[in-house]
């Protein structure tokens, strides 16, 4: 019997999960920097609840459990639901939804490298659409201290009118629907200089963490390149037709969940496309349903409708795009 | 020298522990005490053996005579007595037996009578029998006979000389280029012309900068248009497919030859080996082995063939924790089963593995797309699909997305972050679809004998027939002849029925059988004891009074014992061997 290579690249797929991990850490540090520590706290209790929820499952499976919380996959999905939720959202909302991930979305299809749909996303989508008040509640940037923060995280009385404002893609749309011009909208106070007031700079935290990614080869350039391509594509060709009625393509490139989904959740390997052409297809799919639930849809951000709608098409479109292997290429054969 | 050189994707940056051994010249490996000399020289051919056991035999003499199409002759590596021709296990992953020649040296070394050739002097068929008499195969690995490849080529303008050696490990082709860069070059040059090439590029991988000087000096001394490129180091940049790709440009596909595409590839041994079956008139009795790995004194040898890997090994000290011994390079190598197996002509490495320097790869997780193993992939395929394909048996699948594309380099696995033994899938689904395509020759093979023998059945019975109906008549007509007035046939004699003719032979039949039961005597009857001749007397009348007649007394069998147990009442009994098919058993050659 043939074994070889007898030789391995030191790689796992634990150090590809740090490395997410890692990557995501500049992202966070400008969130608590401008929005607050409470994230952190959101953070634990989802890394608990993704542990707690990966043993659980697999225990009823049957398997081993330390290879599966080894791996850290399960925490990049608890981080990456954390991320995509609003700071202050109820400790209960992040346990379901992180419990919903990891027990329904990952493990009920397989478990790791099984599951067609990003669990994130999955988690994101049934939270919006159960509590959608809980999960539209942002507070400004800077607006709430650590204390109050974690008074709304654990349960606290929610006078909402004083402690949230509407994110920028929400400012937009409510302002848009008043009637007023976008130039009117973004000069009121959710706005800075690109996006959402103070969320820029998250943003630029997870084009920083993305840019690791892409350097130490962990995604490809295919999916962000596309996929933010795409975004700011449509958004350009709307702004341009009538920029009084549609926001620009800066402004959408660096609001809502651009940047993190860009980087981290559109390139989920698990559920997305595989081939270099499939990844184009698959992100500029979601780049374009994005701004089309964004500019015309129910929600403010698209992005997690997209990403679902899109990891649907994946079997299909990596189908049609298997690249041609050596030697096969059209008319390169006599 | 400024060459454009094209790329393969692909690919994989290695640790490639050259240093250790290719800094020392080649020595030769000392006589073992036994030779053992495999007639078998590739998958596909065995040589036919001409010696016998007790015949001494001198360096070089043919031992073995090439047969078929892709044999080649097999030569006594040196002088002694042949010991037996026996069955040993082999170089191979399998460690099967292959029949072997074993040969004590007598340690004087003393070659035949060697006739150098010049092969410009003769026509090309004649120099392509002499590379085949003098058992010259591809010592890149595979052990492809070079006249083969030599023989489908016209409209070749290309020789590859391989010399990129991308194996980790492996040095024995830089030392070969540093010390024998003229041998290479003039068998370059022969090959070039056997097969009517206007060039000849020797491709190096640039981690070899010695071997690279080297060949520049010789070949700025020849006359031949050969060119020494130095190409970037990426393994697999030796795969022939690769290396053709890097200097040509041409990608050849998988199941095409590279004639077809005007070029044709030859390792550096095999060039050195041809040239001294030339110019030398000596055949393919020996070639350099890196011994390498945990081992105290690496370094590499000039080994003949059929040396035991075992004793071969003493040369290179193995340490201690040394706890596989690899044939071949650690990406493409197998481990081997048993070191009594010798040295054959496709050996170029014998690495020493121990726990530290070649861990046992960890406990795969599930894969998770991230489509490393595609980017690592030299033939451009995607690694992870076809293990889904592999994996669920997917077999018609798996070659549709060009398993059989696959060079099993090892690129995949050793990127692989959830430690999958990709190529262990690959390897699996292709001897499946192989086994399950001699299935289907070996049925269809079946089934056409077994009609086969179904019309040959139908024929008989045709010929039995019109035989019995032949002998009916003459019968009819003696019968006809002896009850001549008395008895005449009862009417209309002259239309015979068939049904006439069977009665007649029927009764015919029945006539002779009548004869010889009344001739036929009870056999174990004769010379029987009183005693015994009184027991039978007493049975008789035991059964006569048991109302048995004597005719169906041979009918009454005691019955057949009540099957234990509903469960195996239950199972019929299998046939002996277990063969569901006894028709197409029977009919096999």
């Amino acid at each position: 019997m043939i074994q070889s290579p007898y030789i391995r690249k030191p790689a796992s797929v634990q150090r590809v999960m740090f490395t997410v991990l890692l990557a995501l850490t500049p992202g966070i540090a400008a969130y608590v920097w401008q929005v607050g520590a409470g994230i952190l706290v959101n953070l634990a209790i989802a890394s608990a609840t993704a542990v707690a929820a990966e043993a659980l499952v697999r225990r009823l499976r049957g398997r081993p459990i330390a290879p599966a919380i080894g791996d850290l996959s399960a925490l990049v999905t608890a981080w990456l639901v954390v991320l995509c939720f609003p700071p202050i959202v109820p400790w209960w909302v992040t346990v379901v939804a992180v419990t919903l991930a990891i027990a329904a979305v990952k493990h009920l299809y397989g478990g790791l490298g099984q599951n067609p749909f990003n669990p994130a996303m999955v988690a994101y989508c049934a939270m919006i659409v159960a509590f959608p008040s809980l999960m539209s509640q942002w507070p400004p940037a800077g607006g709430l201290d650590f204390a109050t923060q974690l008074d709304l995280i654990l349960g606290g009385a929610r006078n909402l009118d004083a402690i949230t404002g509407a994110t920028a893609l929400d400012a937009l749309r409510t302002g848009l629907r008043g009637a007023e011009s976008v130039d009117a909208i973004l000069r009121q106070p959710p706005f800075g200089t690109l996006g959402g007031r103070g969320w820029e700079w998250i943003a630029a935290g997870y084009l920083a963490g993305g840019l690791l990614l892409l350097a130490l080869r962990v995604i490809t350039w295919h999916m962000p390149v596309a996929f933010l391509a795409t975004l700011a594509a449509t958004a350009g060709a709307f702004w341009l037709a009538n920029p009084a009625q549609f926001a620009s393509p800066l402004f959408h490139l660096a609001s809502g969940g651009a940047m993190l989904a860009a980087f981290f959740i559109v390139t989920d390997p698990v559920s997305g496309a595989t081939t270099p052409l499939g990844k184009i297809i698959f992100a500029a799919g979601i780049g374009l349903i994005a701004y089309l639930i964004r500019a015309f849809g129910a929600f403010p951000e698209g992005i997690a409708f997209a990403v679902l709608l899109m990891n649907l098409c994946v079997p299909l479109i990596d189908m049609k795009t298997q690249p041609r292997v050596f030697g096969h290429r059209r008319g390169k054969s006599p | 020298m400024t060459k454009r050189l094209h790329r393969f994707k692909g690919g994989v940056d290695l640790d490639y522990h050259k240093a250790e051994s290719a800094g020392v010249p080649i020595r030769s490996a000392p006589l073992p005490p036994r030779l053992i000399v495999p007639l078998r020289q590739n998958a596909r051919s065995v040589a036919h053996g001409i010696v016998t056991a007790g015949e001494h035999v001198l360096k070089g003499q043919r031992i073995g005579e090439a047969e078929g199409v892709l044999g080649t002759a097999v030569h006594a590596p040196t002088s002694g007595t042949v010991i037996e021709v026996t069955e040993h296990p082999m170089a191979h992953p399998s460690g099967l037996d292959t029949h072997c020649v074993v040969i004590e040296p007598d340690g004087d070394e003393r070659w035949v009578a060697l006739e150098p050739l010049d092969h410009r002097s003769i026509d090309r068929q004649s120099a392509l029998n002499r590379l085949r008499e003098a058992g010259v195969v591809g010592l890149g690995g595979a052990a492809f006979p070079s006249h083969v490849k030599l023989g489908s080529g016209t409209g070749v303008d290309t020789v590859v000389i391989n010399g990129a050696e991308c194996e980790p490990w492996i040095t024995c082709d830089d030392r070969l280029m540093r010390e024998r860069a003229d041998q290479i070059l003039a068998g370059a040059a022969i090959l070039s012309d056997l097969i009517g090439a206007k060039r000849v590029l020797v491709g190096i991988e640039d981690n070899k900068p010695e071997a690279i000087a080297a060949m520049r000096a010789a070949a700025a001394a020849q006359a031949a248009p050969i060119e020494i490129v130095a190409i970037p180091t990426v393994y697999p940049a030796g795969g022939e497919k690769q290396l053709i790709r890097v200097l040509t440009g041409i990608e050849i596909p998988h199941g095409r030859l590279g004639t077809d595409f005007g070029v044709q590839c030859f390792n550096v041994g095999t060039a050195a080996a041809v040239h001294r079956a030339f110019a030398l008139g000596e055949p393919l009795v020996s070639r350099i082995v890196t011994l390498a790995g945990n081992v105290e004194r690496p370094g590499n040898y000039e080994v003949l063939i059929g040396t035991p890997v075992a004793s071969l090994l003493e040369l290179a000290e193995p340490r201690a924790d040394t706890d596989r011994y690899i044939l071949g390079g650690p990406m493409m190598g197998f481990a081997l089963p048993d070191l009594s197996v010798p040295v054959i002509k496709g050996t170029n490495c014998v690495l020493s593995a121990s726990p530290t320097l070649f861990p046992r790869s960890k406990p795969p997780l599930p894969c998770i797309r991230c489509g490393e193993c595609a980017r690592a992939c030299p033939a451009e395929l995607q690694p992870f699909e076809l293990y889904w394909f592999a994996h669920s048996r997917n077999f018609g699948k798996a070659q549709e997305y060009h398993l059989f594309d696959c060079i099993e380099c090892g690129c995949c696995s050793y990127v692989c972050p959830s430690h999958i033994p990709l190529v262990d899938y690959y390897r699996y689904a292709k001897s499946e679809i192989w086994a399950r395509e001699r299935e289907t020759r070996a049925a269809d093979g079946a089934r056409e004998r077994f009609e086969f023998r179904n019309f040959r059945q139908e024929r008989e019975k045709a010929e039995k027939a019109a035989k019995l109906a032949a002998k009916a008549a003459e019968t009819k007509a003696k019968l006809a002849q002896t009850e001549t007035a008395p008895a005449p046939a009862p009417t209309e004699a002259a239309p015979q029925s068939e049904d006439d003719a069977k009665r007649a032979l029927i009764a015919a039949a029945l006539e002779r059988a009548k004869q010889q039961k009344a001739a036929a005597k009870p056999k174990n009857t004769e010379d029987l004891s009183a005693a015994t001749l009184a027991e039978i007397a007493e049975i008789e009348a035991r059964r006569k009074a048991l109302g048995l007649s004597e005719g169906d007394a041979g009918d009454v069998r005691p019955a057949l014992p009540t099957l234990p147990g509903p469960t195996t009442a239950a199972t019929p009994p299998a046939p002996p061997g277990g063969d569901p098919e006894p028709l197409a058993r029977e009919d096999r050659p």
